[in-house]
């Protein structure tokens, strides 16, 4: 993917050319003593680094394939004594993951549906349609971003439970899960400063040729905006695949068939043998580190892009 | 925080038409504007901001079969009574002192010593942030089998190395900082310091070299090129974070949640605040009280707010300069 055009010039400058200027100079890394030294550094921190991120996933991994008394045997062996790769089948069945992965998924995609539709449009109108009050709308949504979603973890769940003005229970339903999630300041603020830079004389050029709004975004506005809807699509999936409290309450509240893998593992992890409950763990982290071996560059500027906003 | 450049009048041109058709089109447009807003705007109102007013007003009532009343102060001075809202503030507090000398200050030095490699610079970056991918349920239930007194990873090191070894987050201690606690600091910093690092590298990256190398002509040694110039030229970016990773540790839950099996802990020295409005509202069996777990629910955004408009105030300095 090219630079992401919302990361702001300075950052998206530093990455062709010679390598800039850092704390320590290049003469002084050339010099033989700063070769060796930098060597020994970079080894260092190479092995450590594994160690400490790959090291707990490899007992993740590992510690699946035990038998369960072996999981649980003092002392813990490293590498397993007797490799069981039945304990992966008999997690996938007992702790349920076909139907909690296929729940994740259902309310991670729908999420992320919702997301597109109802936040690329607001965006898409508040940066180029400009409706009466839009600007007082923007400014409400933002200061949604000042009290974080925890805070308000009791009323919002009364207010699923029982709409204002339409009375409708959402609690056990996906839509529990699917509408809050559009309520994200982040990605309205993310996709109107992306439209804000969409020069407004292809939106003319495509006024005249009678084009609907409707139609300009879709075939003007959204086929230039793939590298901020990946960010955000990312963001959204992740966010859901990574929640543990909301779909806790909504969902394993109201029936436990419609948990999540968060919820269903911790639920399960109680009365399941300990070997059981990594083979699951480690199923549930596929495929978050396959998404994230995929799509890391994105990803990683979209982290960058988002944060050092302003 | 955003600064919005105001184009001109889209359509300037319309400025000959006569007026009624003018004022009908705007209408039009207006109307299809809004319509692009409305299922926004319609989340909004019901999951954020009706939430917002419904948690002040619920925090001053009180609802007793069925029947709800105002009731003043009253679920605030329950909530300032009971020893559990102090021991939970306690926790929190010691949790977010702790994950800020931990969090705070090692993604810092970490993005300092990958911004001076030349080598495996993707390779490290996916492996900080690799942790942040994962369930949080995979990460954790696997840092409390480490963390097992029995037969966990981490006491096995301990006492290969001839170290005494811990009951990690089952210590029932409770002196500031307890064993638990930093038990929970340690897996929470694992699972999230890729952001915070990343983050910092990108700010690194930002430095101008030119005051490197002014800074060695003047005889400067790394030590004090990192406190005058790096720590200074990315302060900004550390103040933010500071503020982000405050607001953030205080709603603490997921962590102590799962590492202790629903966040007490020994002698409720894990309890977080946001675990206790969990606890008044859902967890308490058969009394489940919105009211208090309301007011709670105000203190705790008090306290935030005060974070989050630093913040605020923060990345505002910055479009003006």
């Amino acid at each position: 993917m090219a630079t992401l055009p919302i990361a702001r010039p300075r950052l998206a400058r530093a990455q062709p050319g010679p390598r800039p200027r850092t704390l320590v100079s290049s003469s002084q890394l050339n010099l033989p003593r700063g070769k060796i030294i930098y060597r020994i550094v970079l080894t260092l921190v190479v092995v450590i680094f594994t160690l400490v991120f790959i090291g707990p996933l490899y007992f993740l991994f590992s510690d699946g394939l035990k038998s369960t008394t072996e999981a649980v045997q003092v002392p813990p062996t490293l590498i397993p004594a007797h490799v069981h790769p039945s304990t992966y089948v008999s997690a996938w069945s007992r702790v349920g993951l076909g139907r909690l992965l296929f729940n994740t998924l259902y309310y991670a995609f729908g999420a992320l549906f919702f997301q597109l539709i109802f936040d690329v449009t607001a965006a898409y109108s508040l940066s180029k349609l400009r409706p009466a009050g839009g600007k007082l709308i923007f400014a409400l949504m933002l200061a949604t971003l000042m009290i974080p979603s925890t805070v308000l973890l009791v009323p919002q769940y009364i207010t699923v439970a029982n709409l204002p003005i339409l009375h409708l229970n959402l609690i056990g339903s996906p839509a529990a899960i699917w509408l809050p999630s559009v309520a994200n300041a982040f990605n309205i603020f993310l996709l109107k400063r992306f439209f804000d830079s969409v020069p407004q004389e292809l939106l003319h050029a495509a006024a005249i040729d009678g084009a609907s709004p409707l139609r300009t975004l879709r075939s003007v506005v959204l086929p230039i905006s793939r590298p901020i809807l990946a960010v955000v699509s990312i963001f959204a999936l992740v966010a859901v695949w990574k929640d543990f409290l909301w779909p806790l309450l909504v969902e394993y509240g109201y029936n436990p068939s419609r948990e999540t893998l968060n919820v269903g593992i911790y639920e399960a992890a109680n009365t399941t043998p300990q070997n059981l409950v990594l083979a699951a763990s480690a199923m549930a982290a596929v495929p978050t580190v396959i998404f994230f071996l995929v799509f890391q560059r994105n990803i990683l500027s979209g982290l960058i892009a988002g944060s050092l906003k302003g | 925080m955003v600064a919005i450049a105001r184009k001109a009048d889209p359509a300037p041109h319309l400025g000959r038409s006569r007026a009624a058709a003018s004022l009908g089109r705007k209408a039009r447009r207006n109307v299809s504007a809004h319509g692009f807003l409305i299922g926004a705007v319609l989340c909004f109102f019901f999951f954020s901001w009706y939430p917002m007013y419904r948690e002040v007003i619920m925090s001053f009532q009180k609802t007793q079969l069925g029947v709800t009343s105002w009731a003043g102060w009253a679920n605030y001075i329950r909530i300032f009574h009971d020893p559990t809202f102090w021991v939970a503030w306690r926790n929190t507090l010691e949790f977010t002192v702790l994950a800020l000398i931990v969090g705070y200050a090692v993604p810092f030095f970490v993005a300092i010593l990958l911004n001076e490699l030349r080598h495996a610079k993707g390779y490290l970056r996916c492996l900080v942030y690799l942790p942040v991918m994962l369930p949080p349920t995979s990460a954790l239930l696997l840092f409390a089998y480490f963390y097992d007194p029995n037969y966990g990873l981490f006491n096995d090191i301990l006492h290969t190395l001839h170290l005494p070894t811990s009951q990690w987050v089952q210590s029932p201690g409770t002196t500031i900082p307890s064993m638990a606690m930093i038990s929970v600091v340690i897996a929470a910093t694992w699972m999230n310091m890729g952001g915070a690092t990343l983050i910092y590298l990108a700010a690194l990256q930002n430095i101008p070299g030119e005051l490197y190398e002014a800074a060695e002509l003047d005889g400067a040694g790394l030590v004090k090129k990192i406190r005058h110039i790096t720590i200074p030229q990315t302060r900004l970016i550390l103040s933010m974070l500071l503020m982000l990773q405050i607001v953030a540790t205080m709603q603490m839950f997921v962590e102590a949640f799962i590492l202790t099996n629903g966040g007490a802990g020994v002698n409720n020295n894990t309890l977080s605040v946001v675990n206790l409005i969990y606890t008044y509202a859902f967890a308490l069996s058969g009394a489940s009280n919105y009211d208090s777990a309301s007011a709670l629910g105000v203190v705790l955004m008090l306290v935030l707010a005060i974070f989050s408009g630093t913040y605020l105030w923060l990345t505002r300095d910055r479009d003006h300069g």
